[in-house]
């Protein structure tokens, strides 16, 4: 069998059904094999816009997302979306054609070194030398990127071995002396914990990707609700417990809520899991959280006093962790009373600092009010994807995600551009949800050719976009830091969306007036195939409450 | 140390005196890796982009075809040991990590010394060889080359004793290292 023939056999082994990508000279053999292999290809119009789509399905489905490239700039393109899910867990893998064995290392055309170029950016990644190994590096390669903490796998194959006939043999196990992910909790770690909790009286739960990669959504709300521990997620976290609730603080962060980043800064315990302790949620180290007592609960043990020193670390599977957790702490009865007081005083934080911004008083439409209206129209009923920037942060705290798995983003790398491909791929992966791209008109343009790829693959993506004709959070940072001088946020001349829309074969709107934003996002959503909704915002519109870069909680403004 | 997983109670203090923070001492790290091409470029790869310095490395074959043995030392006053050996642990191609405590294993370098000799002091290079149980390996007439082999602070002792006489050039492996006693490191 041709070793290609034999990855379409690997690839189905693993339940792959769907793959995002584009042939070239060097990865022909696999298109050719992918000809008649009885999987889906999604002929995408940019090796970036494949790589995020592939992120996208895995995101919304929790399953291996897979992207093809050619060699050379093929797979350079990829490597924004390598970096990405490498920041964001997100489990991929990653199939790269590589110039002939003979060429290897001469420059030839289209070759370049791209395991020596993605080496710091994968979780691993795999050089064919010998065609026999082929299958059993495509099954490492899937094992590897979805269990453990979920990462990007790359695999390199040169075109001469893809071609070679090699015996094929079903693979069932893997192999991996040196990787051997703990996923068992330490229970004497767990009893602690539980301690912990049933002694502390102003405890926060601190909640972030890891609890939807691990499917913990269900163990986390059980958790929360065996006494009123309140909670927050970070952005990556949003959907692990659902929103809007009782005992929901909102995001915390940079952009997150008061009530959460006040409780932190006061709780006398966090329990983190499945959060890392970025800089976006610590801000200043030296004064984050500086009462508490931390437990830390990772897959990743190199996560645990990575940033922040953990007092009870937790190494091991989310979703087995909380439920041992739930059940040793509710076997020692705790008072809930004793959270009494540690309510009053977050009930207060939110009475006097709810979310909140100014409508306008004419029809102009605020960026927080589109959010609000996506909300209301689809009753949250959506997967939501976004690009970066503030309409990433509005949606993050407009848009109340009720369950895991329903919002789509670039939380670690910050990659301007995901929005749309994302959302093509977690159509892929959910052909029966709604799936909704809200995008910055800076991000918008960064992949806009996936466009084609949506309308000629039948995607029905509905993309709204928060033009506001900046780059709006550079420009926020820029008028709050940098003495209102505005250096190249402006976008100038953007294109006609509405007119790009058609050109693509898409169907195009625009909206202006508040009065009508609800009934043409309703339009939008009942129109058949892609469709663009060109929002045009109030221009200058801020994304508070923020903590300025390097400050603390107690330093929010706005 | 070196194992991934929690597998004893920590308390905070613990944690300060073991991991996160600094040792403040030199550190023998023992990798056990797969034999492939390219994993000594991940290794050195985290290494630069985790701003984590390698003081010495010494690679070489294992008794076993498939593996080969990384010594690398680092400085634990600068770097956090437990965060590069967790680090570390993430490469899939690498099998086994042990971080050498120096009482409970057998560590030793290679150095080739160029020394600067002539009839006057020749002899006197040559005794501090025989001191230091050193061979001559290579003579000329203006210089004689000299093999020491031992611990890093033996190999700085006779470096120190020479240089008077005029260093020309050193070369050294770097250190490898042992476990002492039955178990394997």
């Amino acid at each position: 069998m041709r070793a290609v023939d034999a990855i379409m056999e690997c690839l189905k082994a693993e339940g792959v059904e769907h793959v995002f990508g584009i042939p070239g000279g060097a990865n022909l053999p696999t298109y050719d094999a992918l000809y008649d292999a009885g999987l889906r290809h999604v002929q995408c119009r940019h090796e970036q816009g494949a790589g995020h789509a592939a992120e996208g399905y895995a995101k919304a489905s929790g399953k291996v997302g897979v992207a093809l490239a050619t060699s050379g700039p093929g797979a350079t393109n990829l490597v924004t979306a390598i970096a990405d899910a490498n920041m964001d867990s997100v489990p991929t893998v990653f199939i790269t054609g590589q110039v002939r064995t003979d060429l290897l290392g001469t420059d030839g055309f289209q070759e370049a070194d791209v395991t020596g170029i993605t080496m710091p950016i994968v979780k691993h990644s795999l050089m064919v030398r010998d065609p026999q190994d082929i299958p059993a590096m495509i099954h490492e390669a899937f094992h590897v990127a979805r269990s453990g903490r979920p990462g990007p796998v790359l695999v390199d194959i040169p075109q001469d071995l893809s071609r070679a006939d090699i015996p094929y043999e079903p693979v069932d196990s893997v192999d991996l002396p040196g990787y051997q992910p703990t996923t068992e909790g330490n229970t004497k770690q767990i009893r602690m914990a539980a301690a912990a909790l049933a002694s502390s009286r102003r405890p926060v739960i601190y909640a972030g990707g890891g609890v939807v990669n691990a499917g913990a959504s269900k163990e986390l709300t059980d958790l929360s609700l065996s006494d009123r521990f309140p909670v927050t997620c970070t952005l990556m976290g949003l959907g692990g417990f659902p929103a809007p609730h009782e005992q929901w603080l909102g995001m915390l962060g940079m952009h997150g809520t008061r009530a959460a980043n006040y409780a932190m800064d006061e709780a006398d315990l966090i329990v983190a899991i499945g959060a890392r302790f970025d800089d976006r949620i610590t801000g200043k180290l030296s004064e984050f959280a500086p009462r508490a007592k931390k437990i830390h609960i990772d897959i990743d043990p190199a996560e645990i006093s990575k940033n922040v020193p953990a007092h009870i670390p937790i190494v091991g599977d989310a979703k087995n962790i909380l439920s041992k957790l739930t059940r040793e702490y509710r076997a020692l009865k705790a008072d809930p009373s004793r959270l009494d007081g540690w309510w009053e005083r977050i009930e207060g934080w939110r009475e006097k600092h709810p979310l909140a911004y100014e409508d306008s008083s004419d029809a102009e439409i605020k960026p927080q009010r589109m959010i609000e209206a996506l909300y209301e129209v689809t009753g949250g009923d959506a997967i939501v994807t976004s690009d970066v920037g503030q309409h990433q942060m509005w949606c993050a705290q407009y848009f109340h995600f009720k369950g895991p798995r329903r919002w789509i983003n670039s939380g670690g790398l910050g990659t301007m551009g995901f929005g749309l491909p994302s959302a093509m791929g977690a159509k892929v992966a959910m052909p029966d949800e709604q799936v909704i791209c809200v995008a910055g008109d800076g991000s918008m343009i960064m992949n806009v050719q996936e466009l084609a790829t949506c309308v000629t693959e039948k995607i029905p993506v509905k993309t709204f976009i928060m033009n506001n004709g900046y780059l709006g959070m550079v420009r926020q940072w820029q008028e709050l830091f940098w003495d209102g001088r505005y250096s190249s946020v402006d976008m100038g001349a953007s294109p006609d969306w509405v007119k790009l829309a058609e050109a693509f074969g898409a169907a195009g709107m625009r909206v202006a007036d508040k009065g009508q934003l609800s009934d043409v996002i309703r339009t939008a959503l009942d129109t058949d195939g892609p469709v663009v909704v060109d929002v045009l915002v109030s221009k200058e519109e801020n994304c508070y409450p923020m903590i300025p870069a390097g400050q603390a909680a107690r330093d929010m403004v706005g | 140390m070196g194992e991934p997983g929690t597998k004893e109670v920590l308390n905070l203090d613990d944690l300060q005196s073991s991991g996160g923070v600094h040792t403040g001492r030199k550190h023998i790290l023992s990798l056990l890796v797969e034999h492939r091409p390219g994993v000594l470029a991940r290794i050195s790869g985290l290494f630069a982009r985790r701003g984590y310095n390698i003081e010495s490395l010494a690679v070489g074959p294992t008794d076993d075809d498939s593996m080969a043995r990384i010594t690398l030392t680092v400085d634990g006053a600068a770097h956090p040991i437990d965060q590069v050996t967790k680090q570390l642990h993430k490469l899939v191609n690498v099998i086994k990590i042990r971080d050498l405590e120096p009482e409970e294993a057998v560590a030793r370098e290679l150095a080739l010394f160029k020394i600067s000799a002539d009839g006057d002091t020749r002899a006197q290079v040559m005794q501090f060889a025989d001191i230091f149980r050193g061979k001559i390996v290579d003579v000329s007439r203006r210089s004689v080359t000299v093999e020491v082999t031992g611990t890093d602070d033996k190999i700085e002792a006779f470096e120190q004793m020479i240089r008077p006489f005029g260093l020309i050039e050193m070369v050294r492996t770097g250190e490898i290292a042992i476990s002492r006693g039955r178990s394997t490191t």
